[in-house]
């Protein structure tokens, strides 16, 4: 089989296709993407189960149960920080990434041990904070395996499968299950142990076949706090903050979208967990070829067309248009949202920061990201509270179009190594 | 490492964990059929409980257990559940669904026959009848629509035996806080306990972090504050007090302190229970009321204590939770 690995500017051809993505983008990123898949396998196989879990083994309340999800939020965003620079300074993303999936591990392994409320509090924030820690390292390793032209359709071939494990958890956790059952904490118990395992493998392959290159030239460059906080002077690198600002922004999160179809079509409630499975599925599908299609027409080409559809989704939920159609328009155009701007998002970021600062200026990125996005969903239910839905979806349709054009003129045409900084 | 080395490696440690979860699978029996001795339970007003069992040979069983725990010993009937109440010849069941994952609502007539089932989506919470037996509530915990930044929510559901009329969910009814017409999206009920007119109940909302005291209207469809900081309410016998978890120093993070609400005056007593008690509690007479409390990961008691903050807490039913007596609460016209 002829193989194209294939720099766009050389002109020549590229090959499509998942069987050339997935070869072309090489090793690095297929291990990484394994043990995302099997860590997803892991973690949404205990995610799926817990409240089963809490309510029926444990006899916690479902408040307990929220307080305990509350906590989440805070642990990551400043790990997450802390785990991008240390990664840098000393040069070990691949340890940092598998310290982060390591304790992620043991949290499960922990699961099954203790049963006090604030044990399991600080169990599960543990959990979280093994995922802070590793996922800027991780997009770190990945940005930094293969040539800058091939970006895209590399954090597309890890996104899909990424969520290609999130999708296979809860099959996992039900299989478990219908062998063991619900009837005594025992089975839980070996649910845990189950989803210890896997995730224990995920680390195994980390560690015997993710490699962490350094060339000579990094290896050369001192990373020091002040050049890590002189990352952000760059111009480059705030016009990207300022984009994942945007795209923070503009999302005011899936349940919100699911509660007001829910609303307007007076749906039954059995079929709100169906509403997350659609998008799902399209990201799924759609992140890989969408990846691909970016490092040939441009990622900020793909993150407006990322954005359009997200506009999309708000001008029809603000039309309010009836039937089966318009809910599955909206459920795929949101999932053609996620699968155009995620991974997307990360291809771009990575060549604006040197090399040896790559796994901070991630970090940087996600976290302005992800306190954007915290605050627009926030505001976004104050103002549901206050006026309906109707009213904030407009501003969130308006949110989006402004993301969409600050897009166009903040990013970089062609972000070329080395031309960055 | 070389490379057949670390592929060698690989294979070795995964082969490992997979017969370690393998065998982790195998080594947890799943929960047996009961091998006690099954017998009749009658949901029929007399004096005596019934319960679940969490016992090893009957485990999710109903029982039923003579009000006096020295004289006689348990029956176990072949219904299982999750949860369960009884009043006045009703009985209420939440149990799984054949999937694992979902559940549904068993309405049992006296003789445990069952007289409706009604699919729920959500995990198995609370579950109520009221004092006549007409009414029944239940409450499911749901994650999948967690809009409120990632967190739980739960629903209510109400359903009159008499006129199978169904309310599905409480969320669209009108809320006033504190008099005012209140119109957050983070309204989560549970916790209903109905009073003897059978339009009448109590039950929990929490919203913004604050857990109210509602009183809820059937006919017209609205729920007014009565007071914050009050979770599963279990209105006596009389109607004049509430039983509820109080959250210790106002944070549900440092446990509950079951408590009683007087609501003509609003004097909250704490029970001499002062372990942390999750549970709607049950009031076995006007001056008694019973809990389950879990005693580690499979089993659980029941105990009771004094409503009045006197005396000590004591199991009246070992191996069991969901109490529900069967001779209190009801209506005057029903004897």
């Amino acid at each position: 089989m002829y193989l194209s690995t294939v720099d766009r500017s050389s002109g020549k051809r590229t090959r499509t296709g998942p069987r050339g993505t997935i070869r072309s983008v090489g090793g690095t990123v297929v291990v990484l993407g394994t043990v995302s898949l099997l860590t997803d396998i892991s973690s949404e196989m205990v995610t799926a189960v817990l409240p089963l879990y809490f309510v029926l083994a444990l006899h916690v309340s479902p408040v307990v149960f929220g307080l305990m999800d509350g906590l989440y939020t805070g642990a990551t965003a400043l790990l997450r920080l802390v785990g991008g620079y240390v990664a840098d300074r000393f040069r070990r993303r691949k340890a940092v990434a598998g310290i982060g999936y390591g304790i992620s591990a043991l949290a499960k392994l922990a699961l099954a041990a203790v049963t006090g409320v604030p044990a399991l509090g600080a169990v599960l924030v543990a959990d979280r904070a093994g995922k802070g820690l590793r996922t800027a390292p991780r997009d770190a390793l990945i940005s930094l395996s293969v040539p800058e032209s091939m970006l895209g359709r590399a954090f597309g071939v890890h996104r899909a499968m990424d969520s290609a494990g999130a999708f296979a958890g809860p099959l996992v956790a039900l299989g478990v299950l219908a062998a063991v059952g619900t009837g005594a904490s025992s089975g839980f118990t070996a649910l845990f142990f189950v989803s210890f395992c896997i995730a224990a493998s995920a680390v195994l392959v980390l560690m015997l076949f993710a490699r962490d290159r350094t060339d000579a030239r990094t290896a050369a460059t001192s990373v020091t706090l002040r050049g890590a906080m002189g990352l952000m002077r760059g111009a480059e690198a705030r016009k990207l903050l300022g984009a994942a600002a945007a795209l923070g922004l503009s999302t005011v999160g899936d349940g919100f979208v699911y509660l007001i179809l829910v609303r307007q079509h007076d749906v039954a409630a059995g079929w709100f967990p169906l509403f997350a499975v659609v998008p799902n599925v399209v990201y799924l599908v759609l992140a890989g070829p969408f990846g691909a299609l970016a490092d040939r027409v441009g990622r900020r080409v793909m993150l407006r067309y990322g954005y359009a559809a997200l506009a999309a989704v708000y001008l029809l939920l603000t039309l309010d248009l009836p039937g089966i159609p318009a809910i599955g328009a909206i459920l795929v155009l949101y999932g053609v949202f996620y699968a155009a701007t995620d991974g997307v998002l990360m291809a771009l970021a990575g060549p604006c920061f040197p090399a040896e600062l790559r796994t901070t200026g991630l970090a940087c990125v996600q976290t302005v990201q992800a306190l954007a996005y915290f605050a627009s969903s926030v505001a976004f239910g104050l103002a549901w509270a206050g006026w309906g839905a109707a009213a904030p979806t407009g501003v969130a349709l308006a949110v989006a179009l402004l993301a969409c054009g600050l897009t166009w003129v903040l990013l970089p045409k062609h972000a070329k190594p080395g031309e960055t900084r | 490492m070389r490379r057949r080395t670390r592929v060698g490696v690989a294979v070795a440690g995964c082969t490992v964990l997979a017969v370690l979860a393998a065998l982790a699978i195998a080594v947890a029996q799943p929960a047996g059929p009961a091998t006690a001795a099954l017998g009749t339970v009658s949901l029929t007003p007399a004096p005596g409980l019934v319960a679940r069992s969490t016992a090893a040979d009957s485990h999710g069983h109903l029982i039923s257990a003579p009000a006096d725990p020295r004289r006689g010993p348990r029956t176990v009937s072949p219904v299982q559940c999750e949860r369960l109440f009884a009043a006045n010849g009703t009985g209420a069941c939440l149990r799984q669904d054949g999937d694992l994952t979902t559940y549904q609502l068993a309405v049992l007539d006296e003789h445990l026959a069952v007289r409706r089932e009604i699919p729920l989506v959500g995990v198995p919470n609370r579950v109520r009848v009221s004092p006549s037996g007409r009414l029944v509530t239940w409450a499911v915990f749901v994650t999948g629509d967690s809009y409120n930044g990632g967190r739980f929510s739960t629903r209510v559901g109400i359903l009159d035996t008499r006129t199978q009329d169904l309310v599905p969910t409480l969320e669209d009814w009108t809320v006033t806080v504190a008099g005012r017409p209140y119109t957050a999206t983070d309204l989560n009920f549970w916790g209903v306990t109905f009073a003897v007119d059978d339009r009448h109940f109590y039950a929990t909302m929490s919203t913004g972090g604050h857990r109210y005291l509602m009183l809820g209207d059937l006919e017209a469809r609205r729920l007014e504050t009565v007071r914050d900081g009050v979770e599963c309410p279990s209105l006596s016998p009389d109607g004049t007090r509430i039983a509820f978890k109080a959250a210790r120093d106002g944070e549900p993070s440092h446990g509950w302190r079951l408590s009683v609400l007087e609501l003509a005056t609003g004097r909250v007593t704490p029970l001499a229970e002062t372990r942390g008690v999750d549970d709607q509690a049950a009031w076995i007479d006007e001056h008694t009321v019973a809990y389950g409390l879990p005693r580690d990961h499979d089993g659980s008691d029941v105990w009771t204590v004094p409503a009045d903050g006197t005396g000590t807490p004591a199991v009246l039913i070992p191996d069991a939770d969901s109490p529900a007596a069967l001779d209190v609460g009801r209506p005057p016209s029903d004897g």
